[in-house]
């Protein structure tokens, strides 16, 4: 079957249940989406497929007909994407495991609403799981993100 | 490590230190340097300075940072150490986790671990936390926990970076001719201010590493220092934000299998048959082998796909047997009950004669209460993981681990090979809480590498297995109970703490064998230790014989034992009819340290100011790790279910090294014990856990998350931890701001037994 990531098309021998996680993660070895529950609970998985964030644990691979974005295609450490940038400016991050599908998430959530309220972004955010607390720092981050995006920067 | 079977020749009971196995050693031993492990492994043009420092003509610095980072910044702060003394800016070096070595034990650890209070300064106690830390040295423990990495590296790691700098500047002063007292250092080069002249780090570096570090070097003293004290970003951040793969699960090697293990939930359980007949058909499958450990007992699927094997162990029949453990919850409950009915509970702290003053005590100053609190999983998001390979006589492990030094010990064990020729690599970590100490993830791959041929094998646990399996947070039960004076105030306070023994329960795992007596001050941390003054005192601990495996988590004793002691407290003071922040000031005025604390919570917070009906506050207070914590929890009742609104947050850690990141602890750490609070537990049925996901064990989410004001003290005079002491009083502070705002008065968590959330 073929697999679009991050604009590369990849050509897979798989079962097409194969959850598009482990398609990523163990055949094409992209490490970003993280393995936390495996049932759709916790969002550390979260990749973004025709703009909605989507958990890639409860993702069939052989039923993925679009691009797949995940957190390795969104911006590197020299070249980050606005929201990444946020999350650096307030320091969000502690073990780091969850953030991967917290960005990709956030990311979702502001390209189909810029400017996201208090409870725009508790209502696309609650699904994902962060155990060391770092959801005030998110928030924030998130909204300094919404706010370059309406000067531009 | 090998030598801790020859040490452990005789009994050596260091108060409450309940590995009682025994350590015979000399002072002389002692004061002998432990061997640089970078020795070892030093690239061309790479010189090592001592075990935290490596440089490169190419101007590399690296500083080892032998403390695994698990989100509370220890990478950063512990590097900013090493930076601070030896003047290069944290951009300039690069930061990696240590080999597991001797060089890097933690003697901190062990030393607050002295079943002494914070406060108590005396010489008994320091004679007796210098011990421990002498045997930290010698046990060469290498690990993280007891929120203990800044206590244990503020000397040694600024030691480090002062020596390797005056090395420095001894190789500029030959080069150039003039004393090394003329010179100064300036961001990673060593400047003669007379002559204009400078050389970098990278040009001295093969030259000073043969110079014999001096013997004396000054340390900065405060007023002098760049990065410490002062906010830093975090060095491991950019990583995290751009998803790179620096996780255990992450680790990519040629010719990789992938592995997952499928054990017997009920712990302690044999497994009786298994049929793998059916997996071994499955795409994928290369081999179905059955586990046989100290640490649990079942199988693993190897497979060339971790979602192969998921799906394999899936098809294999099994047979448990029951494990020897309780059946369920009622019966854990007995257990700890008779147990303390029983006597014979140990004591580590008291005042007074509270039995006297209970026998002629009249009934209506009288104040009784019994406490409970569940198993707790740690549920790091990350679930647990390693990779191991076993080739050419030479075994490698990448675990992410918070003591890389058991896991050699394990390594050792199965593989019967040398200690030099076991190579732990610590990656890393989606979270610890205390669980990544347990060596039980590391052992599984191990054993299932030596059936690869040769090939690694990378090891994945499901959410479900690590949810089921424990070791958890121990389950406890505590009475209380008090006798008032006339003033409100208490005149005796008596309590009885019961719980399975986490030290007991983690020497044996570690090093079984290794006997383990006395006393474990875990089970009453957070109890015993508090500073408040009352005449006739005592808190009996009694370890229960509860089989389920019990570990460190955040926090340890203190998770449980606050809850109940600060739910007490503010029992007590509602009974004496004194507002229960007034009820604190008054039985700690003789520790200034608490009373700034209080003081400051209560403009904060603004106390006892009155607000709607809808609106109470619940306040809690502990020590714990060394550093002093008050808190307030604002709760609001919408349409019948608490909303937990607003946290304050006031805590004397003595010093922050690092502000932000002290306070992003802080507000974890709160966070944590909010989602313990509210709504986890581990609840055993027909003898093995109930709960296996995020579905019926979940976790504060954003839209519960309280808005949360932090604000840091420095008058305790003593360097204390910042990961686990804002989890404590949370739990306690939130009951009793239940009870403040609708008078029901929770003793058993998760409170949400009785009482909803949003």
């Amino acid at each position: 079957m073929k697999l679009q990531v991050n604009g590369t098309v990849h050509e897979l021998d798989i079962e097409p249940d194969m959850p598009l996680l482990w398609a990523l993660r163990d055949e094409l070895n992209i490490k970003g989406p993280k393995f936390g529950c495996g049932a759709g609970l916790c969002g550390a998985c979260t990749v973004i497929i025709d703009g909605q964030a989507m958990r890639s644990c409860q993702t069939a691979a052989g039923e993925v007909k679009s691009n797949v974005r995940t957190i390795d295609g969104l911006g590197k450490p020299d070249a980050l994407h606005r929201v990444q940038q946020a999350w650096l400016d307030e320091q969000v991050v502690q073990c780091g495991y969850c953030q991967a599908g917290q960005i990709m998430n956030a990311v979702a959530l502001l390209e189909a609403n810029p400017t996201p309220s208090d409870k725009d972004i508790d209502d696309a955010m609650s699904g994902n799981l962060c155990r060391c607390g770092t959801y005030p720092r998110i928030r924030a981050a998130i909204k300094r993100a919404a706010a370059g995006q309406q000067t531009g920067a | 490590m090998a030598s801790i079977g020859k040490i452990a020749r005789r009994t050596f009971l260091v108060g409450a230190a309940a590995v009682a196995g025994g350590v015979a050693f000399g002072y002389y031993k002692y004061k002998q340097p432990l061997e640089n492990p970078l020795k070892k492994g030093l690239a061309d043009g790479e010189a090592t300075f001592n075990p935290y420092v490596k440089i490169g003509t190419d101007n590399r610095i690296t500083v080892i940072v032998p403390r695994a980072e698990m989100g509370q910044g220890a990478f950063t702060t512990l590097a900013a150490l090493v930076a601070e003394e030896l003047d290069v800016t944290l951009e300039q070096i690069a930061i990696e986790h240590g080999p597991a070595a001797p060089a890097y034990y933690n003697d901190a650890a062990l030393r607050e671990g002295a079943p002494f209070p914070a406060f108590d300064h005396s010489m008994v106690a320091e004679t007796v936390r210098n011990a421990m830390g002498v045997i930290g040295k010698f046990l060469a423990l290498q690990m993280t926990g007891g929120s203990s990495s800044l206590a244990d590296g503020y000397e040694k790691m600024r030691l480090a970076g002062a020596t390797a700098r005056e090395t420095l500047k001894a190789a500029a002063a030959q080069k150039l001719g003039v004393p090394a007292a003329s010179l100064k250092t300036e961001a990673g080069k060593v400047i003669d201010a007379k002559s204009g002249k400078s050389l970098t780090y990278g040009e001295l570096a093969l030259d000073a590493a043969k110079i014999d570090p001096p013997s004396d070097v000054a340390l900065k003293p405060r007023s002098q220092w760049n990065l410490l004290g002062k906010p830093q970003p975090r060095k491991d951040m950019p990583a995290k934000v751009t998803g790179q793969p620096i996780f255990g699960i992450d680790v990519q090697l040629p010719d990789m299998l992938y592995a997952t293990v499928k054990m017997n939930p009920q712990p302690g359980g044999a497994m009786k048959s298994f049929d793998a007949s059916e997996a071994l058909k499955m795409r994928g499958v290369k081999k179905v082998i059955a586990i046989d450990s100290l640490y649990g007992k079942g199988f693993a699927v190897i497979a060339d796909n971790t979602w192969r094997a998921f799906k394999a162990a899936d098809a294999v029949k099994v047979i448990w047997a029951d494990g020897p453990g309780q059946r369920d919850d009622a019966e854990a409950k007995k257990i700890l009950a008779d147990t303390i009915a029983a006597g014979g509970g140990f004591s580590l702290r008291s005042s007074g004669d509270p039995e006297k003053a209970f026998a002629d005590a009249p009934r209506e100053k009288l104040v009784e209460a019994e406490y409970y609190a569940p198993f707790l999983s740690h549920a790091t998001m990350e679930p647990m993981n390693a990779t191991a390979r076993l080739k050419d006589g030479v075994l490698d492990v990448w675990s992410p681990n918070q003591a890389p030094s058991v896991i050699k010990i394990i390594g050792a064990r199965l593989t019967n090979l040398a200690d030099d020729k076991i190579n732990v690599h610590t990656t890393f970590l989606g979270g610890g809480f205390g669980r990544r100490i347990e060596p039980d993830f590391s052992d599984y791959a191990i054993r299932i590498a030596m059936e690869t041929e040769g090939r690694p094998v990378k090891v994945t646990w499901t959410r479900e297995e690590d949810m089921s399996h424990g070791p958890y947070r121990p389950a406890a039960l505590a009475k209380y109970r008090a006798r008032l004076g006339n003033d409100g105030l208490p005149v005796a306070v008596h309590g009885s703490v019961a719980s399975p023994s986490v030290m007991a329960g983690m020497v044996g795992r570690i090093m079984p064998g290794l006997p383990t007596a006395g006393p474990d001050n875990l089970i009453v941390d957070g109890a015993y230790n508090q500073p408040y003054t009352i005449p006739n005192f005592r808190i009996d601990g009694y370890k229960a014989p509860l089989s389920t495996p019990v570990a460190s988590w955040r926090s340890v004793g203190n998770s449980f034992n606050a809850f109940m002691y600060e739910s007490f407290m503010d029992e007590l003071a509602h009974a004496g009819k004194i507002d229960p922040l007034e009820f604190r000031r008054k039985l700690m005025a003789d520790y200034p340290t608490a009373i700034a604390i209080l003081d400051r919570l209560k403009t904060l917070s603004d106390w006892g100011k009155p607000i709607d009906k809808t609106r109470a506050q619940g306040i809690a207070f502990t020590i714990s790790f060394g550093t002093w914590v008050g808190e307030v929890v604002q709760v609001k009742d919408e349409n019948g279910a608490i909303r937990v609104e607003k946290v304050w947050i006031v805590a004397d850690p003595g010093m922050a090294l690092d502000p932000l990141n002290f306070k992003a602890q802080m507000m974890s750490g709160a966070i944590y014990g909010l989602s313990a609070a509210i709504g986890q537990q581990i609840s055993f049925k027909n003898g093995a856990p109930e709960q296996s996901n995020f579905s019926d064990y979940d976790a504060m989410r954003m839209n519960q998350c309280p808005d949360i004001t932090i604000e840091i003290l420095e008058n305790s005079g003593h360097l204390g931890g910042a990961g686990e002491p804002a989890t404590p009083p949370v739990m306690a502070a939130l009951a009793n701001a239940i009870y403040a705002l609708n008078g029901k008065r929770i003793r058993s968590m998760p409170l949400n037994g009785e009482v909803s959330f949003v």
